[in-house]
């Protein structure tokens, strides 16, 4: 037995887990429509790669992953896709996003598909892209692209593989149930992680020791192979990446690094699921695991639920009693989101829909003031202070809160559970989080701005710097050109000219220049037989045309046209008379 | 020496002071030399603060203007787009009163906004290109122009001199990417007393 370590903090909240492990997995029918919204993980959301009308069939990819952190989207079964539109997805803000609505045909007929049996003798390279390829994102709720875990890169050796089966809050059995019935492939799917891992040395299936079920359906499996199953005292929130890391090696992250900097992985089981299902039998991943429990629901179990199911569509067949249920939550009571519709599908995060009565859950209790008891500080597993991250947060005073680690906080809900006060301790720090993550994004932008308002200044000033230059070399140039004519003047004074300076001089001066600057008499009469030429070509467009209109046009346009050809007629006298008048002048002249 | 020091106290002190004096003068005349400070550093310290829109609204030709008559004294409520949050970061730089925002000045926006060029009404007369302070317009003369809109910091300085009116100045619309959580709402104003019906909730219930 390998030794665990404690965390601190944490809670023991009732775990209500029973309820939804009674039943074996089921399977709903397959609904009439599924909606699968385009931003399932974590990373930038997937571009559609399918048109409205395009028949698909089930594994079919219908979104290309964009950029190097998301997840392409496949069909969750055969249909034809009916729309690509902003729909009501599960997220905190109410918002929209979109979504690709498919309009299922029922015959749930497979895509061509083909898995690698022998996955020891692929490349690892080869492994992670079908994982990139199959869609697969982390299942325990994260939804970080699971491929880019497993790319550590060369410089960050891994030697030690943490598989996540804490599953610590109350409710949910995903996990519970899909490990007591699919050990074999689960344990198949570890050996494909740690041969694309290159066979760390600890392998460890970390395990609250609320299931002794699925611990024990796991031990068979694990013999001889070198996996250790630990499993460790039931606590809140140990399911935490930092907090398991910790209770399995001891080792505490540093805030802001990643499990890999350490040198260890950490996945979810639930994904290691669909690892080995999109490897060895080439399925991406179009449908999970998800529980479905709650005292308002007459059914409480888990179903393999196709991602994209309307939660609606779940509740249909659970025999859900909307009366009794005071709120659809998405995710456990912890941590869950509250559905403000049924409308919104199941994605690939959703471990658990949560439909509880009234006295289950009961609506919030107004908040008091906090009274500084100071248990918020004993249930934090992060080892923060909540109470002073309350006070700043309401202050806003965000230097305050990131020196007293707000973003180390796990958003685990531990401090609000146990405050006296009811106090929303974490929708305070999400807000502030959110703040703060704002005002650094501005701070971006505003400093970029400033570098271009700069940049802008500097270059007004040059050019006004060179047309100044410009200027002074002109002013300098036209002193000197001056200068040359008053010493030219001095040496004829000596002569005949007249004396510089004046006026008759300016004036043989200005005479002189404009005979330099004449053109010749022959390319003048050229130039006005031009415009004798262009004149005529219009006179002539304009009889065309009046020619071609006289029969059909009204008055108006008539004598539109009249005035045009009008008009011509009179250039082309003008032009004429220029070039008689320029041919007498210059034969007088060369008489 | 000993003997001259011993009978003359106070010369010996007044040399021993003047003789010091002059030392650590020396010595903080060539640090001050060598440690100069480049530029008014409070300038920079309000320049960052301010946002940066280089708008004008204060009176002044952009953002560093500002902060350098912020510096010399000026009002530090002039800043529109900065709105409260910025008058609050300059006062408590500044470790003074922090000021309602000047309404003469023009009011706090509650969404940022860009400009947006009604691509086909444009004649391409280049004014608003040389309006912009941060450059962030594309375009030549006769040919239409368009707003960066990464780049615009939503002054509204092109909207005036465009003899078409076909600048609009549309706001930011908010995505997921941008939603974050709000803050708790009406949070800590009832009192205990207030709580008419109240019943201590079991442990069991509030668990679930």
């Amino acid at each position: 037995m390998r030794s665990t370590w404690v965390t601190p903090g944490g809670v023991h909240p009732p775990e209500n887990k029973h309820q939804s492990v009674t039943m074996p997995i089921g399977s709903l029918p397959i609904p009439e429509k599924l909606l699968v919204p385009l931003s399932q993980h974590i990373g930038a959301p997937a571009k559609a790669c399918v048109k409205v009308g395009t028949k698909v069939l089930k594994g079919q990819k219908i979104a290309d992953a964009t950029g190097a952190v998301s997840v392409p989207m496949h069909a969750p079964t055969s249909g034809t896709v009916t729309a690509i539109e902003d729909r009501p997805i599960a997220h905190s803000s109410g918002m929209s996003a979109p979504c690709i609505e498919i309009t299922t045909d029922g015959k749930d007929t497979w895509i061509d598909h083909e898995g690698v049996a022998d996955f020891e003798h692929a490349s690892p390279q080869t492994l992670t892209k079908t994982i990139a390829d199959a869609g697969i994102a982390g299942m325990g709720g994260a939804g970080f692209p699971s491929a880019i875990k497993l790319s550590p890169g060369l410089n960050r050796p891994i030697d030690t593989l943490i598989i996540n089966a804490t599953e610590c809050e109350p409710y949910i059995t995903a996990d519970d149930s899909a490990i007591r019935e699919r050990a074999a492939e689960i344990i198949t799917g570890i050996g494909i992680l740690s041969h694309i891992l290159g066979n760390p040395v600890n392998i460890l299936i970390g395990i609250e020791d609320n299931k002794p079920e699925a611990i024990a359906a796991l031990e068979p499996h694990v013999a001889d192979t070198g996996i250790s199953v630990v499993s460790f005292p039931t606590k809140y929130p140990s399911g935490g990446e930092k907090q398991l890391i910790y209770i399995l090696t001891g080792k505490e992250l540093p805030g802001g690094q990643l499990p890999a900097d350490a040198g260890m992985v950490c996945i979810n089981i639930g994904t290691t699921y669909a690892i080995k299902r999109a490897v060895v039998d080439g399925e991406p991943l179009i449908s999970r695991v998800t529980t479905m429990t709650g005292n308002a629901c007459g059914i409480n179990r888990n179903y393999e639920t196709l991602i994209g199911t309307p939660v609606s569509h779940m509740l249909a067949h659970s025999e859900f009693n909307e009366h009794a249920c005071s709120r659809l939550v998405m995710g456990g009571p912890m941590m869950g989101l509250s559905l403000t519709s049924a409308e919104v599908p199941i994605v690939k995060t959703t471990n658990c829909i949560l439909a509880p009565s009234y006295s289950e859950i009961p609506d919030d209790e107004p908040a008091q003031a906090c009274i500084r008891c100071g248990m918020c500080a004993e249930a934090c597993p992060a080892s923060l202070l909540p109470q002073q991250l309350f006070w700043y947060s309401q202050a806003e005073d965000h230097d305050r809160l990131e020196a007293h680690n707000l973003f180390d906080c796990i958003e685990c809900g531990a401090c609000s559970y146990v405050c006296p006060s009811n106090i929303p301790l974490v929708q305070y720090y999400r807000s502030s989080k959110g703040e703060i993550l704002k005002a650094r994004e501005e701070k971006v932008k505003s400093d970029h701005a400033r570098e271009r308002f700069e940049f802008h200044q500097q270059r007004m000033e040059q050019a006004e710097k060179d047309k100044e230059a410009k200027r002074a070399a002109r002013r300098e140039a036209a002193e000197k050109a001056k200068a040359t004519v008053a010493a030219n003047a001095g040496t004829e004074k000596e002569g005949t000219g007249p004396a510089p300076g004046s006026a008759a001089d300016i004036i043989a001066a200005a005479q002189a220049r404009a005979a330099a600057k004449q053109v010749s008499p022959e390319e003048q009469q050229a130039k006005f037989e031009r415009s004798i030429a262009g004149a005529e070509m219009r006179v002539q467009m304009a009889t065309d045309k009046l020619a071609e209109t006289n029969a059909k046009q009204t008055e108006d346009q008539k004598n539109i046209l009249n005035a045009a050809l009008e008009g011509a007629k009179q250039k082309l006298e003008q032009a004429q008379a220029r070039l008689a008048e320029h041919v007498k002048k210059h034969s007088e002249q060369v008489k | 020496m000993i003997e001259s020091i011993a009978q003359q106290p106070i010369l010996a002190a007044l040399i021993a002071m003047v003789g010091l004096g002059i030392l650590f003068g020396a010595l903080l005349g060539y640090a001050a030399e060598k440690f100069k400070v480049e530029g008014d550093p409070i300038v920079e310290q309000i320049d960052e603060l301010l946002p940066q829109t280089q708008c004008g609204q204060c009176g002044f030709p952009g953002c560093k203007p500002y902060a350098e008559s912020i510096a010399s004294g000026d009002a530090i409520n002039k800043c529109p787009p900065g709105g409260q949050s910025t008058i609050n970061a300059i006062a408590n730089l500044l470790d003074v009163p922090a000021p309602e925002l000047d309404a003469e000045h023009g009011e706090e926006a509650d969404l940022r906004t860009v400009a947006y060029i009604r691509e086909d009404e444009c004649i391409g007369c280049t004014k608003c290109i040389q309006a912009c302070p941060v450059d962030a317009i594309l375009g030549a003369a006769k040919l239409m122009h368009t707003v960066i809109a990464d780049e615009c910091t939503g002054c509204d300085l092109c909207v005036e001199p465009c003899p078409v009116d076909c600048i609009d100045m549309l706001p930011l619309t908010e995505g997921l990417k941008q939603w974050h959580w709000p803050a708790p709402q009406n949070q800590l104003d009832v009192i205990a007393s207030d709580r008419s019906g109240f019943e201590a909730p079991s442990n069991e219930g509030r668990a679930a």
